[in-house]
């Protein structure tokens, strides 16, 4: 089998781009780049993945400076013609902010900044990005962020769920959806959202910090597997 | 003109002005009276610690770089090498508690990378009064916002630290931020001016006006009037330095810079001091270079400025345009603002004219040092406990009590605020004995402890000072690391007062001696003196921060329980030690007695047992016994465990219950062990002569303690549970 080409895109203020990397590199064993967020080169890569950080410091808005990145008109054209994009957290909101992905990120409901381990449920398994994981199934990820708390509007939810577009959800162990499991206070307890197209994914939680067993838990690997499987 | 007045708003006694007088063969102006304030402050020159300090056991087969450089380093084999360092950042902390301890966070990380490491971890032991009073409450959120505020951003881990509370801290908090990095041990960097000729670069963000006198502040008593000094701490920018560590570490990864040191404390009048008195050379540098953020600034506020996010790099001069590239790959200033000279002096230029020239030796190295008065306090003959107490009527209360103060209470509220994964090597999650960090492409991790009971060290300071090295390396060995370097920070009052000085001594000597007999180097470390506001002096609180090995990461042990059915064993021995006690403290609200007394030899032995059964895999936990005695920490072993497990257990030894229970002897380990183990351990032990207890077993949802078969303690571990994870949170609730 042909290795993939990943391509994980480091703005300034990354901070999750060398993790990334080595989840994809060395647990999963994928041909992996760093991409520049000043040039317009995607060199050539299979999949982008945005990390997780403070790009830019997140000082204006989480992810608004970066998605005006040189780099990102590029992402996005590569994601308009069907081009696989996962966002990670900080990935995740320059998704929101480049309108690839529907909505807005608020800050947590308790106001403060959340670095735990959480379950998330596979609500749709049927994306390039979860395929391997079974319907149902539960994750144990960590998240930290401190604004992971999505917001949209109400007819925009109901789309999202009309279209099966919501992936990952906060629960408990069990795979029960609830007030306290859903941390942060997302909307519709969603933990990773897909777009209509079903080929950019943006999800709070860090898959990359879950790759191991030694790190408490090697159930973020399944996101990855699932985008190798899916484009082997 | 310079005169009393001035002389003394620069913190300088008139003998000092005399000295400076004499060392340059003339009066300062006002700018070299500037420089010498702030290089001469108790910060930056440990004039009254210094001779003390030579205690400290500094050398080692391991030691790469010890005390004198931005951080030490020590080599963990494999080609690499550990850049640790603590760094107080008490006062700033207390005045604007956010933006205090993140400038800590900045301060420190500088320090780190500055040598040529990647920072991978931070830790931080933190003081505060009691919870009961708001203002406390507003301090702590500011303080653990800050750190996180500044660490998350720039992305490394807070992975561990200690909080105690006490009233002496009321107000004068104390924020003790460390951090570690790694780097290839042949490619670490030192602050340098090498090569006459050779261009001084300021890289980083521009200069204002903040943090003028940041070092003078911290050398100085507070009073009422503190809230005013407000301007004089710094904003930090985690976002800007993030660049800073990313196009620092890319430039020193391709061998054009010959030394490099980070503008801390002092700024620019520190770095450009220490760099060429560290290699005997001089240093012209034009302040109209110097990327400013406000206007009209003076050369006095620009040597003094203690803007945060700034670096001085002397370049090879053949090497200047790659340098300048990286920064501006990463949007940074980095501008030649000067020069390595011949002569060994300080020359600074403004707006054509000489605005300072001093020898930098004199500035550096020739500060006045003081052996200063000591007094045994008045205080130790008053803090003796007069007559027996009465024992508790009802043990599980007692119990619950301890578990929910707020030292020994669960610390989720902080360290969920804390990014503790990024970087992916966090093997164990915070709340273990030690942090545990893997080092990628190896077997081997990093543990790393920080500890300091300051109650001890207030009644009895030499063994305070023992206790706290005893205890983090005792921590090291409970996930089975050994120790190989330590870092200490030690936080004391007003050393112009005797009983101060005596306390310092004493902790200093006891810090020494525990050094000595674990064999451990000091590699750097940090004296914070006049933590005083409105004459309350704090107690002397050292810390110790060691940093330790684990050969095999896969072999570390967490303090939790694993299984039901394990035997519950003790490693070492019950006392009959009540003093300093946290069960004194919260239950008679008294902070007195005679607190544990500690054996070095005796302690190594069990530390050393304990390494030994981890590397052979004979345990399934361990868990130190420390604030609240054998009760408190084998309860922990149930809390901290994933299905939390209960456990009965029964105690023999013929002392008092309530110091069975609840005093905090020093020399023990929890460790549970499955039972076809246990005969190998004991026997192990034996021949060890380590004396080791089965006290009980582990399994069932209840916490079940007697005493020579009668029953004391039993309540549902949930119970216990909620009580000790519920009491910070609650504390912090808005109701």
């Amino acid at each position: 089998m042909a290795k993939l080409k990943f391509g994980v895109v480091i703005f300034p203020g990354s901070n999750c781009d060398y993790d990334t990397y080595y989840a994809l590199k060395e647990v999963c064993k994928q041909n992996t780049t760093f991409l520049w967020h000043k040039e317009h080169d995607l060199k050539n890569v299979d999949c982008i993945v945005l990390p997780g950080g403070f790009s830019y410091g997140d000082y204006l808005r989480s992810g608004s400076i970066a998605a005006f990145s040189p780099l990102m008109q590029e992402v996005k054209e590569f994601a308009l013609n069907g081009g696989l994009v996962l966002g990670i957290c900080n990935g995740f909101q320059v998704l929101l902010e480049l309108g690839l992905l529907p909505g807005a990120m608020l800050r947590n409901k308790n106001l403060k900044f959340l670095c735990q381990f959480v379950y998330i449920r596979v609500d749709n398994n049927k994306t390039p990005f979860s395929h391997r994981a079974k319907t149902g199934q539960v994750l144990k990820i960590p998240i930290a962020h401190f604004d992971g708390n999505y917001f949209a509007r109400p007819e925009t939810v109901q789309e999202i769920k009309n279209n099966s577009q919501i992936v990952f959800r906060y629960s408990d162990a069990e795979g029960q959806i609830s007030d306290e499991a859903n941390v942060n206070g997302s909307v519709e307890s969603i933990a990773g959202l897909i777009n209509k197209a079903g080929n950019v994914m943006g999800m709070m939680p860090h898959p990359e910090r879950a790759s191991e067993l030694l790190l408490s838990s090697e159930d973020g690997r399944i996101i990855f597997e699932s985008i190798i499987a899916n484009l082997s | 003109m310079i005169d009393k007045k001035i002389i003394e708003e620069h913190n300088l006694t008139l003998e000092e002005y005399e000295k400076i007088v004499e060392l340059i063969g003339r009066a300062p102006n006002i700018t070299e009276l500037g420089i010498f304030s702030l290089m001469w402050s108790e910060h930056c020159s440990y004039k009254s610690s210094k001779i003390h300090l030579k205690k400290f056991p500094v050398t080692g087969k391991n030691v790469i770089q010890g005390p004198g450089e931005n951080a030490g380093v020590i080599d963990i084999g494999d080609g690499l090498a550990a850049v640790f360092k603590i760094e107080s950042h008490n006062h700033p902390s207390y005045i604007e508690p956010y933006q205090g301890a993140a400038t800590g966070i900045g301060g420190i990380l500088r320090d780190i990378f500055t040598m040529g490491a990647r920072p991978i971890a931070l830790l931080d032991s933190l003081r505060f009064g009691p919870l009961s009073k708001p203002k406390n409450k507003s301090i702590m959120e500011g303080v653990v916002s800050g750190i996180a505020g500044y660490g998350n951003s720039i992305g490394v881990p807070t992975v561990g630290g200690d909080i105690y509370f006490n009233n002496c801290y009321s107000l004068n908090p104390l924020v003790n931020v460390f951090a570690l990095g790694i780097a290839e041990k042949d490619k670490i960097f030192y602050a340098k001016a090498e090569g006459i000729g050779n261009p001084v670069l300021y890289v980083g963000s521009k200069t204002g006006r903040d943090g003028i006198h940041g070092a003078t502040m911290a050398s100085a008593e507070f009073d009422q009037d503190s809230e005013k000094k407000r301007p004089n701490v710094q904003v930090g920018d985690p976002f800007k330095e993030k660049l800073l560590v990313e196009a620092c570490l890319e430039v020193m990864a391709k061998n054009i810079i010959v030394g490099i040191q980070d503008m801390g404390a002092a700024g620019l009048t520190c770095s450009t001091t220490e760099m060429a008195a560290n290699s005997g050379a001089g240093i012209e540098i034009n302040l109209d270079l110097v990327p400013q953020r406000e206007e009209g600034m003076t050369p006095y506020e620009m040597m003094l400025s203690e803007s945060q996010e700034r670096m001085l790099i002397v370049a090879k001069k053949d090497k200047i345009k790659e340098v300048q590239q990286i920064f501006l790959k990463w949007d940074l200033d980095a501008v030649i603002i000067g020069h390595v000279t011949e002569g060994g002096r300080l020359k600074v230029k403004f707006e054509g004219e000489t605005v300072v020239d001093l020898p930098v030796d004199a500035i550096i190295n020739l500060c006045p040092v003081y052996e200063r008065e000591s007094k045994v306090p008045s205080y130790l003959k008053s803090e003796t406990i007069a007559k027996p107490l009465p024992s508790p009527k009802n043990y599980n209360k007692t119990l619950l009590k301890l578990l929910s103060s707020a030292t020994i209470a669960e610390k989720e509220w902080v360290y969920r605020q804390y990014d503790h994964t990024v970087q992916v090597n966090t093997a164990f999650l915070p709340g273990a004995d030690a942090s545990v960090l893997r080092i990628k492409n190896t077997k081997k991790a990093l543990a790393l402890t920080l500890d300091g009971n300051s109650l001890y060290s207030y009644l009895d300071p030499r063994t305070g000072g023992k206790i706290a090295v005893a205890e983090a390396c005792r921590n090291l060995a409970c996930v089975g690391a050994k120790p190989v370097g330590v870092t200490n920070c030690l936080n004391l009052g007003n050393p112009e007062k005797p009983e101060i000085m005596w306390q310092f001594k004493e902790v200093v000597e006891g810090v020494a001696q525990a050094c000595r007999a674990f064999n451990i180097p000091v590699t750097g470390g940090n004296v914070s003196f006049y933590n005083d506001t409105e004459a309350i002096s704090i107690y002397p609180s050292p810390v110790l921060g060691v940093v330790g090995i684990v050969d095999d990461v896969s072999k570390a042990v967490s303090p939790g329980f694993k299984k039901e059915g394990d035997s519950v064993i003790l490693l070492g021995e019950n006392k009959e030690e009540l003093g300093g006690s946290e069960y004194l403290k919260c239950v008679f609200n008294m902070e007195k007695g005679i607190p544990p007394q500690i054996d070095l030899q005796e302690e190594k032995k069990i530390q050393e047992f304990c390494l030994e059964a981890i590397s052979l895999s004979l345990i399934e936990s361990a868990h130190d016994v420390s604030e609240g005695g054998l009760s408190i920490s084998v309860a922990e072993c149930s809390l901290l465990s994933p299905q939390r497990i209960g456990f009965c257990l029964d105690l023999q030894d013929d002392i008092h219950r309530d110091a069975l229970l609840f005093g905090e002897t020093q020399s023990r380990i929890v460790v549970s062990c499955s039972n076809q183990k246990s005969k190998k351990l004991l026997d192990r032990a034996k021949k060890r002569k380590v004396k080791a207890t089965i006290l009980g077993k582990t399994g069932g949802d209840r916490i079940i303690i007697s005493h020579c078969g009668k029953k004391i303690i039993d309540i549902p571990v949930n119970e216990a549970y909620n009580t000790w994870k519920e009491a910070i949170p609650d504390i912090f609730r808005i109701k």
